[in-house]
């Protein structure tokens, strides 16, 4: 088959360059192939993760002529003709080559106060299909980070990462939220201290989603109107008065996690 | 000396996956101060990539399933060189093991009545994988890793352990690295090491493991002292994928034939009917009719040939190719559209659906797969006591895919995702039991610590040398070729030739470029595993001289009952690294006590 030009990023957190490669392609190669290998010919040092080669591992993320993907699911024939350029997800500090710090993500994962169920009965729980699919959808995730990498809420402004767990993360507090055994109340607390209300809906990380979760609708809105429910609602809130709350409430949830 | 980065802890845990995961949750719940360490980033492991569902006799579906049935499944699956008594421990536990997960998050798939799903793979006699779709994997890691997380272990991820140390009295007492993103060392002393690392398929050509399946644990261990047992029992998977070439090898999951899929040949023949062996002739199907009613009701006829237990799958699909009946890409076809709903399929095999249409642009709810065998899984492993995971040297456990024994010689689908919860979780109380016990404080040879630092570093001091990826390279397609599914003992013989030029050649490794995130020096320091495991598996291959479950030998096609009696154990008793000699002598079995032995006799 026809050479083909592959623009990479190279460079470590003090700068660098795009780097033309020439290198002939193969049938049927994701972008992955042809890093791999111009690591095993030309640039043994190039650095860029991956493990699982299918998608279920969500290691390899980088942009791929500016839009984020993963490079083990991009099929170099289905980019238009001419030079591909790789380039590393932009919102995290570089590393080296298309290797960044996601830190920040395992950090906002240490923040979410665990999963709390009530003891298993004999036999284990029981739950039904359709109350665990919510779940099960946001579970998908291979925490890629892409979504992350898109949200302008971090991307625009790096000093947002205090307080703000993205939209990964949302779907993790969604997750919890509607599973149906856990006690802990995260509404409060997803809103205050994680910056939902920071998050306008913009949808760019539901578009970038390799699982096709849909974070937006299936995940954030949802969260946001059960955080405002937790917040104004007074009936709801002295219905838990009375007949005794079941859930923990945000500050006490809070106090589980640094 | 320099300095370098140094921790002190209880338990250290290499590995990441599901097996060190499990074993850092009880370790850290017995109060132990634990450090979990992984190559890759953490919910990364091969654990996160496993399909068809994690395996337990928990009666969900067919509800006169028990351990027994369970027990006796795997004994047989593994051509009776199982370990028994991790065998029986991991079909007595795995049903708590899995629903103590739901207690921590995880969401498994629901029967109708609000228990959880269970579904068929080979060699189980019963409905016994839970499962998510085909994502159990995922929702295995990432439940552990949550758990991990929320009681605060401490996790070093992309740090590599280069190799184990030990005190004066041989005891192991801390380990070596260096973190990948920066290049530096550092150095741990521990009072217990628990190896939860891995497998080794990265030595095959055509594998479904990843860059991190290098058999770091397996070398590390013999390296120390440590045993190995049968380590000629690798698992090629029948099916993985054929084409496009640049994914061939991917794995396509078992569940799609539990689910109903059926092999094919190019006559459009279903050929498993003609590969049954005695062993299994009484509760296979004989016809077509026959075993398609058993899918809906496993009482209406007897189970299907393409859900016999892997080993016989793979070669049977080898022999096919090799007859000239293959598919246009050297595999089989295996068919599922033609028999279950588009619906069905996408619902319960949404990431293989994904995964051919992404990479092969093949709709697998219209067309037939095409597959083959890839080198998967390896069922031997470092020795260890089946109730505490302790290896022959102190101080070492080990635990998941590195340890030997549970699996004999093959592996049932699902059996591995619930031998890493059974033997993680027995590895945190071995280890912590053995740390309580233990007296002194442990202490490190620095002398050693600093020769592995210098030998680590030599690729960058070389001007001009070899090429890791091309040793890498080279080393696989000998394997591939030399060492694969069917072997024959001149093959082997050249194998063992060919591995010493290799390791010569590993010797004179040059590396350009600086230390942060170098791939190139990442794999330079692999190659020292990956070298000592193939010659094990080389080795042992060539002196198990019968065929028995993974092991296919074309020169001794049958299984010997003599070699069946024994264990091959591999040790380096003068050390030397992936210099140092192997030596392998045959060791009796572990005997089975009369009351698991009846379970065998009234179903011959
Ligand atoms: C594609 C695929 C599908 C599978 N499907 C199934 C299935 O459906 N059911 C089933 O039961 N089994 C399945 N398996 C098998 C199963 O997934 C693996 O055997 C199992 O996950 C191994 O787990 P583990 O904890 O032993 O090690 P892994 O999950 O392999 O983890 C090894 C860990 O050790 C770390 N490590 C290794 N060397 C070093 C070192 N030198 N220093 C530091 N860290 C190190 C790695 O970084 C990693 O964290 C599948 C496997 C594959 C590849
Ligand atoms: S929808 Fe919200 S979370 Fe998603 S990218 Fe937009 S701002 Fe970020
Ligand atoms: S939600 Fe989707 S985009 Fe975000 S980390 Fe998970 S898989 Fe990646
Ligand atoms: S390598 Fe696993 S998602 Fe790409």
């Amino acid at each position: 088959m026809a050479d083909v030009t592959m623009r990479i990023w190279r460079g470590d957190d003090k700068g660098g360059q795009l780097v033309d490669y020439r290198i002939e392609g193969n049938e049927g190669e994701v972008v992955l192939d042809v890093i791999h290998r111009l690591q095993a010919t030309q640039a043994p040092d190039l650095a860029c993760r991956w493990n699982c080669k299918a998608g279920k591992c969500g290691s390899c993320s980088a942009e791929i002529n500016g839009m984020p993907r993963l490079m083990c699911m991009t099929r170099m024939d289905q980019l238009p003709a001419g030079p591909v350029t790789v380039t590393p997800m932009r919102t995290f500090p570089i590393i080296k080559d298309l290797v960044t710090d996601v830190s920040f993500n395992f950090e906002m994962a240490k923040r979410v106060p665990a999963f709390n169920p009530p003891p298993a009965p004999e036999g284990g729980y029981r739950m039904a299909q359709v109350d665990v699919e919510r779940g099960q959808e946001f579970r998908k995730c291979i925490e890629c980070f892409l979504c992350q990498n898109v949200c302008h809420v971090i991307r625009d402004h790096e000093d947002n990462k205090a307080h703000y767990a993205g939209p990964r993360f949302f779907i993790r507090y969604a997750e919890l939220e509607m599973h149906p055994l856990d006690t802990n109340d995260r509404r409060e607390l997803v809103r205050e201290r994680m910056g939902l209300g920071l998050c306008n809906i913009t949808k760019c990380c539901t578009e970038v989603c390799p699982e096709h979760i849909k974070i937006t609708d299936n995940a954030i809105i949802p969260l946001k109107e059960r955080a405002v429910d937790a917040h104004y609602d007074p009936v709801a809130w002295l219905g838990r008065k009375i007949t005794g709350r079941k859930k923990r409430s945000a500050d006490e949830a809070a106090a589980l996690r640094p | 000396m320099a300095d370098y980065e140094s921790h002190s802890y209880d338990v250290i845990i290499i590995g990441a996956g599901g097996a060190g995961l499990r074993a850092a949750i009880e370790a850290k719940g017995r109060g132990l101060n634990v450090a979990l360490i992984c190559k890759s980033l953490l919910g990364k492991a091969h654990t996160v990539m496993a399909e068809g569902g994690v395996a337990a006799a928990m009666g969900n579906v067919y509800s006169e399933d028990n351990w027994q049935v369970h027990f006796r499944d795997t004994m047989r699956g593994g051509k009776m060189l199982n370990n028994w008594r991790m065998a029986q421990l991991h079909a007595q536990e795995s049903p708590d093991r899995v629903r103590e997960l739901e207690g921590w998050g995880a969401l498994f798939d629901r029967t109708k009545d609000g228990r959880i799903l269970q579904r068929d793979v080979g060699g189980h006699r019963s409905a016994r994988l839970a499962h998510v779709g085909d994502r159990t994997g995922l929702e295995l890691i990432r439940t552990l890793q949550q758990k991990a997380v929320s009681m605060d272990i401490d996790v070093f991820m992309e740090c590599k352990i280069l190799k184990l140390l030990q005190d004066a009295e041989g005891r192991v007492s801390g380990a070596i690295g260096y973190w990948r993103p920066t290049g530096e060392f550092i150095s741990f002393t521990a009072k217990a090491v628990v190896l939860a690392s891995g497998g080794v398929g990265k030595s095959w050509k055509y594998t479904s493991n990843s860059w991190e399946g290098t058999g770091d644990g397996h070398a590390m261990a013999m390296w120390a002292g440590a045993d190995l047992i049968d380590m000629e029992c690798v698992q090629f998977h029948p099916t993985g994928m054929v084409w496009p070439l640049s994914v061939r090898g991917i794995l396509v999951t078992e569940g799609v034939r539990g689910d109903g899929g059926v092999l094919r040949n190019s006559d459009g023949k279903r050929f498993m009917f003609d590969y049954v062996a005695d062993m299994f002739r009484a509760e296979t199907a004989e016809s077509e009719e026959e075993a398609d009613k058993w899918y809906d009701d496993h009482t209406a006829g007897r189970r299907p040939p393409e859900l016999l237990p892997r080993d016989e799958v793979a070669r049977s699909i080898n022999s096919e190719v090799k007859a000239g009946r293959g598919s246009p890409h050297g595999g089989v076809f295996l068919d599922i559209a033609s028999r279950r709903s588009a619906e069905f399929i996408r619902r319960r095999l949404p990431s293989m659906y994904h995964q051919f249409m992404e990479l092969a642009g093949v709709d697998i709810t219209a067309t037939a797969m095409e597959v083959g065998p890839t080198c998967h899984y390896i069922m031997g492993g470092v020795r260890v006591d089946a109730d505490t995971t302790a290896t022959t040297v102190p101080g070492l456990f080990a635990a998941g895919e590195v340890a030997g024994g549970m699996h004999g010689s093959n592996r049932l689908g699902g059996n591995s995702l619930s031998d890493l919860l059974v033997f993680g979780r027995r590895a945190g109380m071995g280890a912590a039991d053995y740390v309580e016990g233990r007296t002194g404080t442990p202490t490190i040879d620095h002398d050693e610590l600093e020769a592995v630092v210098q030998e680590s570093l030599k690729p960058f001091t070389r001007e001009t040398g070899e090429n890791p990826y091309d040793i890498q390279r080279d080393l696989q397609e000998m394997m591939q070729s030399n060492v694969g599914i069917i072997r024959t003992g001149s093959e082997l013989e050249e194998a063992l030739v060919e591995l010493d030029k290799l390791v010569e050649r590993a010797d004179n490794v040059a590396v350009k470029g600086g230390r942060v995130y170098n791939p190139a020096w990442n794999l330079a320091t692999d190659l020292p595993s990956m070298l000592t495991v193939s010659r094990s598996v080389t080795l042992g291959a060539l002196n198990r001289k019968e065929s028995r479950g993974g092991h296919t030998r074309e020169d001794f096609p049958k299984p010997d009952p003599e070699f069946g009696k024994v264990n091959l154990v591999l040790s380096q008793p003068s050390g030397g690294g992936m210099h140092g000699e192997i030596k392998i002598s045959p060791e009796p079995l572990l005997q089975m006590p009369d009351d698991l032995k009846v379970l065998f006799e009234e179903t011959k």
